[in-house]
């Protein structure tokens, strides 16, 4: 009996795609589309808004394109891409030396292209008073795997002898990377005693109700809860910098801002829909990016990815 | 408890009010007990529609994915759930229904069914990742299905297979064995026995067990990313082998972006979720009570 009622929802489903596609089709001849195919993406949840609303743009003018984008992560990312399973993967870092070495042993050839910047923020309760401004060298002893801090007076004597507590992201994620690589000099070293959570809400809920917690997240996740949250200037060398649209744009919010990366399949590029779609996000993404909550690049940068996708296509 | 008479018929001692307190307490534990489950529902509801009602509409279900919140909908995950529930109640109903059959109808007693049965019941406790890596191996990689609805379909259901099993053979054992005596007894074969008497009586065990099963694969996560179900598709399924999406994914994607008005569509989407598993239990329920009629 069950089976029938689930065989027969499958086959209303499958009426009701085919009238779907029936209708939409001579719209998209009307508009003189003809590009059709399948574009298969995966990889950074960071930049998984980025991806999706490239996706949803470019499907408005190409329906009869179907897009596809998955979160795995930048390392999941990498190895379905270096396994031949995608045409393009997002990445919230470089790649890696051995997945460079997988993609080569597969024979995949790839282009790596910056599309975004994205600025980390160091976050305390509003209620703090005394925080303005970390230097990097403190932030590493506070975060070093091997720290004795505890207490806010074990980073500056001045400050007062309370508990800081900690939170940030868990270790799936890539932000996790980026800040353990840039503030403890090796990708994933981290003291391990603090508030994990690979969702980034869940750190700003406990950072806005903990007058002493210190945390990291994604700037955007700083810019939506402004107001339950006191950001921390940066010292990387060059003064105390807070992250703001110009400073990680122009790179002088240093070292805390990361650029975002695609990385694109050769081969893939051969097919016109997947060609299309990357040189769709190049030009686009001047205008998309910052909606998402991230930071465009400059156009001439844009121009430099575009020169990049030429001197592959021979276009 | 004051003044009343022992059942002896003499007055009441002190051992005897203070059994009489233990009860009392225990029925007030218990009562409070059952309340925590009820009220932990009653606050996640509230919560859930107090955020999720004003994006609970029509829209919703009609409308993809999309960057804005106000536009944005479910209907390419509500699809993929409908299509992955359909395809796992198809594999693994069958299968599950048959194997319960043999070890309860069919099998010897021996050490060969002690073990299976074993590992029937290990396996409904394995976590749901674990099935997640097979299915990415065995579905994706070795039988070449690659990211697809039967890769996450068939998955699904080596996940729920053992728990409609299990609750197919209890169904199958309460059947009463003076029914299977009486049957042989007027001719009938082993085929006959179990397809004419032992089925449909122990069917209504089995439609439940199934359909909680079902519940369970239709709010799994993990295991599907493993499969490679996707986060952000504007497109509905047509066939085995495209990607897809499903529902609980596409909540854990709202839910963790920064804006708020994503979280309110994330609210709207477990509503969305909600219904579907309420019509599929107001399903079981209707087809147990139609089983019982029959009869």
């Amino acid at each position: 009996m069950i089976l029938r009622t689930h065989t027969r929802l499958g086959t209303l489903t499958s009426a009701l795609l085919i009238a779907a596609c029936g209708g939409g089709e001579p719209g998209a001849d009307f508009a003189g589309e003809t590009l059709a195919g399948e574009v298969l993406i995966d990889g950074s949840s960071t930049v998984f808004p980025i991806a999706e609303a490239i996706a949803e743009e470019f499907q408005i003018n190409h329906p009869r394109v179907r897009v596809s984008v998955g979160f795995s992560g930048s390392g999941g990312g990498f190895e379905r891409f270096c396994n031949d399973e995608l045409d393009l993967t997002n990445a919230s870092r470089p790649i890696k030396d051995s997945e460079r070495e997988a993609c080569a042993s597969a024979g995949i050839e790839f282009t790596e292209l910056p599309v975004a910047w994205d600025g980390l923020s160091v976050i305390v309760n509003p209620a703090n008073e005394f925080v303005q401004c970390l230097t990097v060298a403190e932030l590493n002893r506070v975060w070093a795997p091997d720290t004795r801090v505890t207490t806010w007076r074990d980073v500056r004597a001045e400050w007062p002898d309370e508990e800081i507590d900690l939170y940030g992201p868990g270790t799936d994620s890539g932000t996790f990377d980026y800040f353990t690589e840039t503030v403890n000099g090796e990708s994933g070293a981290s003291r391990a005693d603090y508030q994990a959570s690979e969702d980034d809400n869940i750190l700003v809920q406990g950072v806005a109700g903990d007058q002493y917690a210190l945390g990291y997240l994604g700037y955007a996740y700083f810019v939506e809860n402004s107001d339950k949250l006191k950001i921390v200037a940066i010292d990387g060398g060059n003064g105390c910098v807070a992250p703001a649209d110009e400073t990680i744009a122009d790179g002088s919010y240093s070292p805390l801002s990361r650029p975002l990366f695609i990385y694109v399949k050769h081969s893939a590029l051969d097919r016109p829909e997947v060609k299309a779609y990357v040189e769709f996000l190049v030009e686009n993404a001047q205008d998309v990016v910052p909606a998402t909550g991230y930071h465009a690049l400059t156009p001439e940068e844009y121009a430099e990815d575009m020169a990049k996708l030429s001197a592959v296509t021979g276009a | 408890m004051s003044g009343s008479a022992s059942p002896l018929g003499g007055t009441p001692s002190a051992n005897d009010r203070r059994r009489r307190l233990f009860g009392s307490i225990f029925a007030i534990t218990c009562g409070a007990a059952t309340l925590v489950g009820v009220l932990a529902l009653v606050v996640l509801l509230a919560d859930v529609l107090r955020d999720g009602l004003p994006r609970f509409d029509w829209a919703l279900l009609t409308n993809f994915a999309s960057r804005f919140p106000e536009r944005a909908g479910v209907k390419a995950a509500l699809a993929g759930s409908i299509w992955i529930l359909g395809l796992t109640a198809l594999f693994a109903f069958p299968v599950s229904v048959a194997a319960a059959i043999y070890l309860e109808e069919y099998a010897p007693r021996n050490r060969w069914t002690r073990l299976i049965q074993l590992n029937i019941a290990n396996l409904a406790g394995v976590p749901s990742i674990v099935y997640g890596m097979l299915g990415l191996a065995v579905f994706v990689r070795a039988l070449g299905f690659d990211r697809s609805i039967i890769a996450g379909a068939l998955t699904l259901s080596i996940l729920i297979l053992p728990v409609i099993i299990i609750a197919s053979q209890e169904a199958v054992r309460a059947v009463p064995d003076s029914i299977r005596q009486a049957a042989y007894g007027l001719g009938a074969t082993r085929w006959q026995v179990v397809s004419s008497q032992v089925l449909p009586m122990a069917m209504p065990g089995i439609l439940t067990g199934t359909i909680l099963a079902l519940s369970r694969a239709v709010g799994e996560t993990a295991p599907l990313i493993m499969v490679g179900a996707v986060g952000f598709i504007a497109f509905t399924p047509t066939g085995l082998g495209d990607p897809f999406t499903v529902l609980p994914l596409q909540i854990y994607n709202w839910i963790s972006r920064p804006q708020a008005d994503f979280q309110q569509i994330a609210a709207a989407g477990i509503l969305v979720l909600l219904s579907l598993l309420m019509a599929m239990n107001a399903a079981a329920i209707l087809l147990r009570n139609r089983y019982q009629k029959d009869r």
